[in-house]
């Protein structure tokens, strides 16, 4: 298929789909498609692996196309005219926060209007003192946290008014320790998460009770060792981040049964090498962040695969328009664009200048060191020699 | 699914992300990885889509009713929009939305024109907020917010904002007579969905409906015996309810162990029983004789799942002090031959996790000689 008629396949595409969206017709699996968009020989072969839930590759593993992805958040953030652009103003902040971290850790930050985003975040920041996702939106924790990481890129925190936020945060801590995401009192370990990351970042931890916000975490420990969003609910991966990054922060990873947990995050892993988020699900690059940052944070980064991990990922990367998505031919956004990014960072993938990531906070390494903060980590807290041994790329 | 529409190629599924009206991918997108939906589903789905995309929308600005609101256009910094790029409906309706939040206007009309804008955004959470104000203000009957919200959890059943709607919905009406059946309808069509079975759970806790739960939560293993949700809901009962006293214990590990017989490498029976033996007040899986027993049983037939190895090697250590045989199953010498057999054959992926325990054997082996 000639590149132009794809490209116009490309735009029709979204537009379709987004009119469709309610179809939600992804029962026709990944391989059809693939097979029909792929004009490359080497992508054309990942097929679904029917009754196993996951992903078949076959061919040549993909070169990172870096500068793709560059141009593709780039552009992502100037195309202000753009229907999916406008059709996500309700998390407009923290899609900033994606395509920002993107850019910093492939050394790219300075081609953003640092005053145009300044400005945008102070205009999102209520009289509350919670931020909004955009200007005129309700202020929420995912937002606060999100617009808090901006500003450490830039050092701008004084370009909201710091005191309110705190206090807005503060008033979100439940008697039991849990957090809610906004006035309306929706509980989750995410909004822990995206609390107590705040307030680290601010340097105001002292401002809520720790000690009870680490005992709900407690309390979301499952069976498996794994966590869930509430009390009793199922072990997810993206909320074992979530409280992992809590107890991280807070210095308290010691009440993890940490060889188990660590086991069930590695038994993400499916033979494709890709990740899934809870056993039985198909594998998606957005857990290739949330499982290996919490294997890093656990010290057990490499009980999985790295080649094969990498390799899923790369198969991810779309060649013409850069970008990642959830899985190979699909649609690519921001979002798994990051985390795409961020995990190869994360996995010491040698071959593109990315700059460290830290695990529990999702930012570059050195904002973390400027600022003096220092996460716990098991690795550095155990000393168990056999948990030392780095994860690098193996040959294997 | 109609093979005739070429719309259909281009898989929805990949917008998901940042199409609002199917999930929002908020920091933690719960249903990334599903791929579950069923085409009877989407069949209903898209039927009730035309349904609604076949209103004549008439534009707001033309509409009588509205005649004396200005509406506000979305302010995204200094960049022009070009507006000719996307859905004039979306936009409309949404700057008549800040028209509205902006004039704190609470009427009849602002609560239709919150039921447009979650038609074309469901995961934007300011127009559910401000929906919820103007319910309140108005006492609108519940009964009918209720049959909206069905319908639009229908439509979008991996979005957040539905779903805390509905149970504030049902918070303020105190009557959870619907949501067993309302759940169960959902976790038909997508029987891991993670918000239904949230919002089952807190509906069960609230309103202390957990008389059938087992049995429900027993029917969705018969129908999936790898459905982890489903496990995970046993576990949520028995430990609300009964707690695993030791005659509940042994029947929930017979039942594990006979789950365990139909598929020994699911993931989630294994996890079960070893979740359930933390409750175990006689020495847990190594002095458990059921389990003993099954595990030789699995591994005499040739059974080599890794999560059956896995467990042979907990317990090999949880007996270590037992003085097995040499060339009993249950022996450390056997444990550390197991290892390297998932490292080299069984389980190959995860070979450096299988060396660290491996390692960490020999070294409580040296420390208890």
């Amino acid at each position: 298929m000639p590149a132009p008629q794809r490209r116009y396949m490309c735009t029709s595409r979204k537009r379709n789909a987004i009119v469709l969206v309610v179809l939600a017709a992804a029962t026709y699996g990944i391989a059809m498609k693939s097979q029909y968009y792929r004009p490359w020989q080497h992508y054309s072969n990942a097929t679904l692996v029917s009754n196993c839930n996951d992903i078949k590759l076959s061919g040549l593993t993909p070169d990172l196309y870096l500068e793709k992805h560059i141009n593709y958040i780039l552009s992502y953030e100037s195309k202000k005219d753009d229907y999916t652009y406008i059709m996500t103003e309700h998390l407009r902040i923290s899609g900033m926060y994606w395509g920002l971290t993107a850019l910093d850790i492939t050394h790219n930050l300075h081609k953003i209007d640092k005053k145009e985003v300044l400005s945008f975040i102070k205009q999102c920041q209520h009289e509350c003192g919670g931020i909004g996702a955009s200007i005129l939106h309700d202020p929420h924790l995912l937002h606060t946290l999100s617009a808090i990481q901006i500003l450490c890129y830039y050092k701008a925190l004084d370009t909201i008014n710091v005191e309110k936020v705190v206090e807005y945060i503060k008033n979100r801590q439940k008697d039991d320790g849990s957090f809610e995401g906004d006035k309306w009192g929706e509980i989750d370990t995410r909004f822990s998460f995206c609390a107590i990351a705040s307030l680290a970042l601010l340097n105001r931890l002292n401002e809520v009770n720790i000690e009870k916000a680490v005992s709900f975490i407690k309390s979301c420990m499952n069976f498996d060792g794994g966590f869930g969003s509430k009390p009793g609910s199922e072990s997810h991966a993206g909320l074992i981040y979530c409280c992992l990054g809590t107890l991280s922060i807070t210095g308290h990873l010691h009440i993890v049964k940490a060889d188990e947990l660590g086991w069930w995050l590695a038994e993400r892993q499916l033979p494709s090498g890709g990740l899934n988020g809870r056993p039985e699900k198909l594998p998606d690059v957005c857990y290739s962040w949330w499982v290996l940052a919490s294997l890093k944070i656990l010290g057990r980064l490499n009980w999985i695969n790295t080649n094969k991990m990498i390799n899923f990922i790369l198969y991810c990367q779309d060649a013409e328009t850069g970008g990642f998505s959830d899985r190979p031919g699909d649609m690519v956004d921001p979002f798994h664009t990051l985390f795409g990014l961020s995990a190869l960072s994360l996995l010491g993938y040698t071959k593109a200048d990315l700059k460290t990531i830290n695990p529990t906070y999702c930012m570059p390494q050195y904002i973390m060191d400027e600022m003096n903060l220092k996460p716990d980590r098991l690795d550095l807290v155990e000393k168990t020699d056999h948990l030392k041994g780095w994860a690098g790329i193996e040959e294997d | 699914m109609s093979s005739d529409n070429d719309e259909v190629e281009v898989s929805p599924k990949r917008e998901r992300k940042y199409s609002s009206s199917s999930t929002d991918s908020e920091y933690v997108d719960l249903e990334a990885d599903s791929f579950d939906n069923l085409d009877e589903d989407v069949h209903y789905h898209s039927k009730l889509h035309k349904r609604m995309s076949e209103q004549t929308f008439i534009p707001i600005s033309e509409r009588e009713a509205w005649k004396d609101v200005v509406p506000i256009e979305q302010d995204d910094g200094p960049n022009p929009i070009v507006a000719i790029a996307y859905s004039a409906k979306f936009k409309e309706t949404h700057d008549y939305f800040r028209a509205i939040v902006k004039a704190k206007e609470k009427s009849e009309r602002a609560l239709n024109l919150t039921a447009e804008c979650i038609w074309l955004n469901a995961a934007n959470y300011t127009v559910w907020q401000y929906r919820r104000d103007i319910l309140r203000e108005l006492g609108i009957d519940l009964k009918d917010e209720l049959k909206f919200i069905e319908m639009m959890i229908r439509c979008n059943f991996k979005n957040y904002q539905v779903w805390h709607h509905r149970r504030v919905i049902i918070e303020w009406m105190n009557d959870p007579s619907q949501e067993l059946a309302f759940t169960a309808a959902i976790l038909e069509k997508d029987d891991k969905n993670y918000h239904a079975w949230q919002h089952r759970q807190w509906a069960i806790s609230f309103f202390n409906l957990f008389d059938n739960e087992l049995e429900y939560a027993e029917q969705l293993i018969e129908k999936d015996i790898r459905n982890n949700s489903a496990w995970n809901q046993r576990y949520y009962v028995i430990s609300n309810t009964t707690k695993f006293e030791s005659d509940v214990l042994d029947r929930e590990v017979d039942y594990a162990l006979d789950k365990i017989l139909e598929a020994p490498s699911n993931e989630s029976s294994w996890n079960y029983l070893r979740g359930i033996m933390m409750h175990d007040k006689d020495g847990g899986m190594g002095y458990n004789r059921s389990i003993l027993k099954k595990c030789e049983e699995l591994y005499n037939n040739n059974c080599r799942s890794p999560h059956l190895l896995s467990c042979i090697i907990d317990i090999s250590q949880e007996r270590i002090s037992c003085n097995d045989p040499k060339d009993s199953l249950f022996h450390t010498d056997k444990a550390l031959e197991l290892c390297t057999d998932l490292e080299e054959k069984y389980d190959k992926i995860r070979k450096k996790y299988w060396k660290y325990i491996s390692q960490k054997i020999s070294e409580k082996v040296k420390s208890t000689a």
